[in-house]
């Protein structure tokens, strides 16, 4: 699960990490209250903050025309023109894809004046199953791309996860940035929260870019986040409840939200062959079979080991209203999985949405022959597939005609 | 031989009065698994009974070893208590604790990893399909089953297949018992990020067995641990190998189903993982329809 960056900042910050002073807000009466309140309190650039889950946001552009997804602003007059252009309205940038995404919400904050940027993220080292603490003095950039061009300029501290990330550890990487005296210290405290947010969120990245040192009102240096982006553990989330009720559903397709209430794997793509198939593998690779034959995959799905007859009928009603899918392939190894268990649920499910679009089968395994048997008495039009590829050769074929 | 477990391994089952790992108990007692005690704290003292087959169930591991002799364990506890089960048969000194649970948070996996460092216990998964040695009986049976794969579409033979995903085994499991090939041991070592082991242990595993003359090795998105065993295989193979990875089409940052299949920061595409394969030597399956035949052309 992913959260936007105002949920990300109230994380670290109850983990005493330094964030710019600032709330978020849905409506433009907040938007206004917010900005006087940060103007009275001394500051004297605020910078307002589209809050959408996708990057790229300060290129980006609305539908209407107004210009980037992040916009400093020196008046209360001036945020309110920005938060209204904002509000409701859609934002394009490099990764929403041109559908854009609608801004709900804003978050209006300080805009400290940013002396030297750097780069900070903890997440898992798949390699030694470790946490790994990264930082960089290349803040404010593509981290990808300093790893590719410049990948010493990229400093890796792990943690073993006995003891956690000890004091001499955030000194390393503080040294590492090359910091110096009363903004060393802050930096110590702050990686340290950083890692225990990572930690105790079971969140599966933190990343803080750029991570800054700002002069504030009084002249003097801080560090702090300026912004940040959290990702979160699916598979922890039961511990907690907090962190579920940050879940923005507008910013998931509403076919997976509609799948996660019948807890399916759906993911939606591009294509016009929706695939229904059990387990991770073979659905990933019954996708990789309709490209191969010259098909494109409208939908991840796996209905996983045990599912049950309406959870089947779920998954045939989701992949069905999908308006740009053209042909389903259904594809089951039932090793333990009852194959008519699945049957019964396609049957059902077409008998009350109706099918006019080809549907290939391709059933294996367990109980076999009873879910052929179903598929035939049912009077339901559809073609068998011997193998995986015999099946992925024929949707492609009665799709693309 | 085979690897990891024989038809002759002492097998518990944590979680046995569960409805998951009670059906599966029940299944491997079926193909003839040596299934001696069940674990489910609380209920010490009762049995798991079965056509006629009395499992004796224990509150801790540690007594189920010492009254049984079980040296493999099957882990089927929820996922909030999964890595205390795992490590309760790590401290009882089991040889294999295998891993069925799927969900486990990611940093319990971290820790309990942690934890078993230096123990002889090895660990498969978690969130894995487990493992199987097939018997020399009709459909297999007599062989030893740990996990939930399908036991009756095995045979017994001389091809090792590993995989990150349950169902691409059994797919290439049957595509090899339909043209009479046996298999010496299937392992499923589970599609999340931290597992207890990888790729590269079971193929070294496979590599030192006589009886394994052939192998398959089935990837997927995500990781490096496929790039890790190809390495290996370029410079000390001894034996064929053919391999599959799923996970072309995936978008990109989006988890597959399993935790560990997400490309991420460009990392752990299928194309790095086949030109990987292709390094090494290894026989590269274009669908998974091909694994089989891939290999068997191979040999």
């Amino acid at each position: 699960m992913n959260i936007h960056e105002y949920q990300a900042k109230q994380l670290l910050k109850q983990y005493g990490v330094a964030v710019p002073p600032g709330e978020s807000c849905q409506t433009i009466t907040e938007a206004k209250a917010i900005a006087e309140k940060l103007f009275a309190a001394g500051q004297t650039l605020l910078v307002v903050k589209s809050q959408i889950h996708a990057g790229g946001r300060g290129k980006g552009t609305f539908t209407h025309g107004f210009q980037g997804g992040v916009k400093l602003v020196k008046s209360v007059e001036e945020a309110v023109h920005v938060a209204g252009n904002m509000l409701s309205k859609t934002l394009v940038t490099k990764q929403t894809g041109p559908e854009g995404r609608v801004v709900g919400t804003l978050l209006i904050a300080g805009a400290e004046k940013i002396k030297r940027e750097f780069y900070l993220a903890v997440l898992l080292d798949r390699a030694n199953s470790r946490p790994l603490v990264m930082a960089s003095t290349e803040g404010g950039m593509d981290i990808e791309e300093v790893a590719a061009k410049t990948p010493e300029k990229i400093f890796k501290e792990h943690i073993d996860p006995a003891v956690g990330l000890m004091p001499y550890q955030a000194r390393k990487i503080a040294a590492a940035l090359g910091l110096k005296g009363d903004v060393f210290n802050q930096a110590c405290k702050l990686i340290a929260g950083v890692y225990k947010t990572w930690w105790e969120c079971d969140a599966s990245m933190v990343e803080i870019n750029p991570l800054a040192i700002v002069e504030t009102a009084d002249g003097k240096e801080a560090i702090m986040c300026v912004d940040a982006k959290i990702g979160l553990d699916d598979n922890a989330l039961y511990r907690h409840p907090n962190i579920v009720a940050m879940r923005d559903l507008a910013e998931e397709s509403p076919l997976e939200v509609e799948a996660s209430k019948f807890s399916l794997n759906y993911i939606k793509l591009d294509g016009n062959i929706a695939c229904l198939v059990n387990g991770a593998g073979l659905a990933m690779s019954t996708m990789d079979i309709i490209q191969h034959f010259g098909g494109s995959p409208a939908n991840f799905l796996d209905v996983g080991g045990g599912a049950s007859k309406d959870q089947v009928a779920a998954a045939f009603r989701i992949i069905l209203s999908d308006p740009s899918v053209k042909g389903i392939l259904v594809n089951i190894f039932g090793g333990i999985m009852d194959c008519n268990v699945i049957a019964t649920g396609i049957v059902e499910a077409v008998k009350e949405t109706g099918l006019s679009i080809p549907l290939v089968v391709r059933l294996e395994g367990n109980n076999v022959a009873a879910g052929r048997n179903t598929l035939a008495e049912s009077g339901l039009k559809l073609t068998s597939g011997d193998s995986m590829a015999d099946a992925a050769r024929k949707v492609v074929a009665a799709v693309n005609g | 031989m085979s690897i990891l477990v024989t038809p002759k391994t002492k097998v518990l089952v944590q979680g046995i009065t569960g409805s998951f790992g009670g059906r599966h108990a029940q299944l491997s007692i079926d193909y003839g698994t040596q299934v001696v005690a069940g674990v489910t704290p609380g209920k010490g003292g009762q049995f798991f009974e079965h056509k006629g087959t009395r499992v004796p169930i224990f509150d801790t591991v540690a007594e189920a070893v010492r009254e049984t002799g079980a040296t493999a364990s099957a882990v089927f506890v929820p996922p909030p208590f999964a890595a205390d089960a795992i490590l309760e048969g790590v401290d009882a000194g089991l040889d294999l604790v295998v891993a069925i649970t799927e969900g486990i948070p990611v940093n319990d996996m971290v820790r309990a990893k942690r934890a078993m460092q230096g123990s002889k216990t090895r660990l498969i998964g978690p969130n894995c399909p487990g493992i199987v040695t097939p018997g020399e009986g009709p459909d297999s049976h007599g062989g030893c089953r740990i996990g939930i794969a399908p036991g009756y579409i095995h045979k017994r033979g001389n091809i090792g297949v590993v995989s990150r995903s349950g169902t691409l085994t059994y797919e290439a499991v049957y595509q090899l018992t339909v043209r009479g090939v046996g298999q010496s041991t299937c392992v499923g070592i589970g599609g999340d990020p931290v597992n207890g082991t990888s790729h590269l242990d079971v193929i070294q595993l496979f590599m030192a067995d006589p009886e394994t003359k052939g192998i398959i090795m089935i990837g997927e998105i995500g990781g490096s641990a496929e790039e890790e065993a190809a390495e290996w295989i370029a410079k000390h193979g001894t034996k064929p190998v053919a391999g599959f990875i799923a996970g072309a089409t995936a978008p990109p940052g989006r988890r597959m189903g399993h935790a560990g299949a997400i490309v991420s920061g460009g990392k752990g595409t299928a194309e790095a993982k086949i030109a990987a394969f292709r390094a090494a030597g290894i026989g590269i399956a274009a669908t998974p329809s091909d694994m089989a035949d891939t290999l068997l052309k191979m040999m």
